[in-house]
């Protein structure tokens, strides 16, 4: 028999199908071989076990962050995660504004104190220092007096506008009264951190010794491009033993650094020549609102590195060098949310999200066989190679994207399950319907598939609308959800086009399908075939009876013991049917 | 032969068998709108909606996997890291143990996993920790009213120039309404905490509402188009048509898509255990059936009666009448009236 043109598309459509899964194989094969792949996809915390900690900017009321400094905050405290060690972590924006920070297995506190010590850095010019820290005076009494806090009718705007960040014209008498009273024992609940960059800022050091009125700031700590630890050297290049943290500085934080280091470097000269010490010679690392280190400033820095010297041992050299480098985030951050999944916790998820989706398959497949009798195996087939399909593509986008499974993922896959299965639903139905007009078998495919497929597109447009809208707009699991909807979607068009239509259309020249056996779930008799519509009544379209016949023979060949024996039966059914 | 239920389908099919989705569309559309009256004073009168930790903020353990359920464990536990903190606990699946308080620094979350491991005699791996920031559920539900909004003018337009009339869009829109309403006052009935996850099973509604209502639509469309010309029904007749012939198809649908969310409800929530997937199963369930329920009962009807109308549409439906009292024994309007 030549092959006609609708069995021609629709072997190529299988062909291609087929060549798709094997491409997706292959290239899952190769990933897994060369390219670290899993065969597994990767799962997210909820199913893996592991801690997720979401940071949020603290910013000045009314202020936004942008995406630039928000990349670059992820870029440093992905470097932070990586370097203490752990695997596997990732950091990932969410939203406009948010950070997410994924680390499987156990967190342990110093990683969390890494991540969490988020941090901005901030190079301000010192106006006063005081050390130790006081908040009190002797009274003319004698006795010890708490200073007042500030009161609101203390002039609060310099009387002359000042030059430069180290001028004492921002000490306003407002600003003094609030040094003055300034408790470093409530730094932490002060919002030094989210102080704005172009006003002078009351603050303390980080053990709350000193207590300082610093400049607005002058270099922002996102200039320092490295940090490192190491000992001094002499001009005759021998190591004085002297700890020191050397900074680099990009261009623009140079030029910057250039400036201030000369002022600050005169006062220092003016002091000495004096025999005093002033405050202003002083420069302050200012991390998140407190003060990390004071040094003075007793030499001109030029070019893009410099020297801290101090009391620094090894350790604290080494330290305040990470800080630097790793902690020099453009904004600073606050822990938004925390979670941690225990390990036994997310396989328990898994495992019941796994069956609870075998136990909907299931009953799925048992309602399909019992209303479409031989036709539900189109639609449990179908439904399989949709679940091939999906599997690969996770597996594969997993290795490729950076994709993780998660619970809300696993909910999306089971809800999918109904969606897709109502696209053969559709298309069936529009069969039964055109077989119900009186077509024979195949012409009812071809005009059934080309209503059901304007249906389908305009339903799964919908779908994928709404995947797509929430996957840009939505954050953290409902964009896991919509990922796998978006993308359950694409392959329920693709399974319906390429898989079950072909397999109908080939199905549909099978005697079995063509006569309407009566399990075959196109029985036209059952569907009441001989009624037209609008009153019209006319007998199903006449196949020849020499046709039938040839069919009827190659269906017996074909047949199975059982299968004749139910044909014999249904010989004697048929008979009643026409008598309805 | 044909079973009972293809033979129902073929009934419908053809218009031997009818029900009267839009010719009694007052009693359908009534009895919606009290439902929608109930679902909107239930959180009202109630005292609203139970809030998850996410929308509240605060700190919350799950211990997993214990041999006694003793609340006041947990309360011990909590109370020994910070006196005067309010512990909620809960039972989940048997033998777990949800405890929600206030919001705890890191070190006091650390002590409390330490005290709930000691007192339940658990390992510290089977406690999961969350702090969440109260800011954070609102975050997440903003977000997702962004993308409902976006969402649904986009979906407007889509539908309107798919189906060559806004009215269309109209009635899909206000059905998905009525399918959100429905749901939320469930959850505001039940007293279920709504979480993030409840907030995507809302989404997933609205966009089952909607997939399902296209489904019915177009073959409305398909109907009300094809009998333009003809005399033979009235519009309203001609959507009620529609609407019959894709019964069959919105129940198979409607029970294949319920059954693994169903599978996920009982097998997963209440015999395993997982929280999430019992906070998104339960509002898909509840969505999936007002959502087919809808489109046949809420989405046609109201789509009939927002055309009828028309002035093109109204004279079309006065001809059919006039031909229809000419000829009086017409077999098939007599049962698509009936």
């Amino acid at each position: 028999m030549a092959k006609s043109s609708p069995v021609r598309h629709a072997s190529r459509s299988l062909i291609w199908l087929g060549v798709i899964i094997v491409a997706l194989v292959a290239a899952l094969a190769g990933g897994v071989l060369w390219g670290g792949a899993t065969i597994a996809p990767k799962l997210g915390l909820d199913l893996q076990g592991g801690t997720e900690v979401i940071l949020t900017p603290a910013l000045e009321h009314g202020k936004h962050v942008t995406s630039d400094e928000l990349d670059q905050a992820v870029s440093i405290i992905r470097q932070r995660v990586d370097a203490s060690g752990v695997s596997e972590a990732t950091v990932s924006t969410q939203g406009n504004d948010n950070i997410v920070v994924d680390v499987p297995g156990k967190l342990d506190e110093a990683t969390r104190e890494r991540i969490e010590a988020s941090s901005k850095m901030e190079l301000r010019p010192v106006l006063l220092a005081e050390s130790p820290a006081t908040t009190s005076f002797t009274g003319d009494d004698g006795k010890e007096t708490p200073y007042p806090t500030p009161a609101p009718t203390l002039a609060n705007t310099p009387t002359a506008k000042p030059t430069d960040a180290s001028d004492l014209n921002y000490v306003t008498p407002y600003l003094e009264a609030e040094y003055e009273s300034f408790d470093c024992s409530s730094l932490k609940n002060a919002d030094t951190n989210v102080a704005p960059a172009s006003k002078p800022l009351v603050t303390c050091d980080s053990d709350g010794t000193t207590k300082y009125l610093l400049g607005p700031v002058e270099v922002e700590g996102s200039h320092i491009t490295d940090a490192s630890a190491g000992t001094v050297t002499s001009s005759q290049g021998v190591s004085t033993g002297q700890w020191a943290v050397n900074l680099t500085f990009d261009k623009k934080g140079a030029a910057a650094f250039d400036k201030v280091s000369q002022r600050l470097y005169n006062y220092y000269e003016a002091a000495e020549e004096a025999g005093t010490s002033d405050a202003r010679s002083q420069f302050a690392f200012v991390l998140d609102g407190k003060v990390l280190e004071a040094p003075q400033m007793q030499g001109v820095i030029t070019g893009n590195t410099s020297q801290i010297t101090g009391s620094f041992t090894q350790e604290s050299a080494q330290a305040l060098a990470d800080q630097l480098k790793f902690g020099a985030l453009p904004v600073s951050f606050k822990v938004q949310s925390s979670d941690t999944i225990s390990a036994t916790l997310g396989s328990t998820q898994l495992l019941s999200g796994m069956i609870a989706g075998a136990i909907g398959l299931l009953l799925v497949f048992i309602y399909t066989l019992f209303q479409y009798r031989t036709l539900g195996f189109v639609t449990i087939f179908s439904l399989v190679i949709a679940a091939a399909l999906s599997y690969l593509s996770i597996a594969v986008l997993s290795w490729e994207m950076g994709y993780r499974l998660s619970l809300a993922g696993v909910a999306g896959l089971i809800v999918a399950i109904g969606f897709t299965a109502d696209s053969f639903i559709v298309y069936f139905e529009r069969i039964r319907d055109e077989l119900r007009g009186g077509r024979e078998l195949i012409s009812a495919v071809e005009a059934g598939w080309k209503r059901a497929r304007a249906t389908i597109y305009a339903a799964k447009s919908t779908n994928l609308l709404s995947a797509i809208v929430l996957y840009f707009l939505a954050v953290g699991n409902v964009q896991g959800f919509a990922f796998t909807l978006g993308l359950t979607t694409i392959i329920d068009v693709i399974v319906v086009v390429m898989f079950t239509h072909p397999i109908l259309r080939l199905l549909a020249r099978t005697p079995f399908f063509a006569s309407g056996h009566k399990l075959s779930g196109l029985d036209p008799s059952a569907l009441g075939a001989v009624y037209r519509g609008a009153g019209q009544f006319r007998p199903p379209v006449a196949v020849s009876s020499a046709k039938l016949a040839g069919a009827r023979k190659e269906a017996a060949k074909r047949q199975t013991i059982a299968e004749r024996k139910a044909a014999l039966q249904n010989a004697g059914g048929a008979g009643d049917g026409k008598d309805d | 032969m044909p079973s009972r239920f293809q033979q129902f389908g073929n009934d419908l099919f053809t218009g031997a068998r009818s029900i009267d989705f839009v010719g009694r569309r007052r009693l359908w559309l009534g009895i919606s709108a009290v439902l929608m009256v109930v679902c909107i004073l239930v959180p009202i009168v109630g005292g609203g909606f139970n809030w998850g930790i996410d929308f509240r903020g605060g700190s919350q353990f799950e211990v997993s996997h214990t041999k006694s359920t003793n609340q006041n464990i947990a309360i011990a536990a909590v109370h020994d890291v910070k006196s005067d903190a309010v512990v909620q606990t809960t039972v989940v699946n048997g033998d777990g143990v949800r405890v929600t308080t206030d919001q705890l620094t890191t070190n006091q979350t650390k002590k409390v996993t330490q005290e709930l491991a000691d007192g339940y005699k658990v390992d510290e791996d089977d406690i999961t920790s969350s702090y969440i920031g109260p800011a954070w559920g609102q975050d997440v539900s903003r977000k997702a009213l962004q993308g409902l909004g976006v969402f649904l003018i986009l979906a407007f337009i889509g539908m309107a120039l798919y189906f060559r009339t806004w009215k269309m869009s109209l009635a899909a829109i206000i059905t998905l309404f009525h399918d959100l309403i429905f749901t939320a006052g469930v959850y505001a009935l039940t007293g279920f905490e709504i979480t993030p996850a409840t907030v995507i099973g809302f989404l997933t509604i609205l966009g089952y509402s909607l997939y399902d209502t296209v489904v019915v639509f177009d073959k409305v469309r398909e109907n009300t188009g094809e009998d333009k010309s003809r005399l033979s029904r009235t519009f309203g007749e001609s959507v009620n048509l529609a609407v019959n012939q894709t019964l069959v198809r919105s129940i198979n649908t409607a029970v294949i898509a319920a059954l693994p969310v169903a599978g996920i409800l009982f097998i997963g929530s209440f015999v395993l255990g997982a929280a999430t997937l019992e906070d998104i199963s339960l509002s898909l369930f509840v969505g999936i059936l007002i959502g087919t329920y809808s489109s046949v009962f809420v989405a046609a009807p109201l789509y009939a009666w927002l055309r009828e109308n028309e002035p093109e549409i109204a004279k079309h439906d006065r001809r059919v009448r006039s031909a229809r009292a000419k000829a009086p024994v017409d077999a098939e309007s007599a049962a698509v009236t009936r």
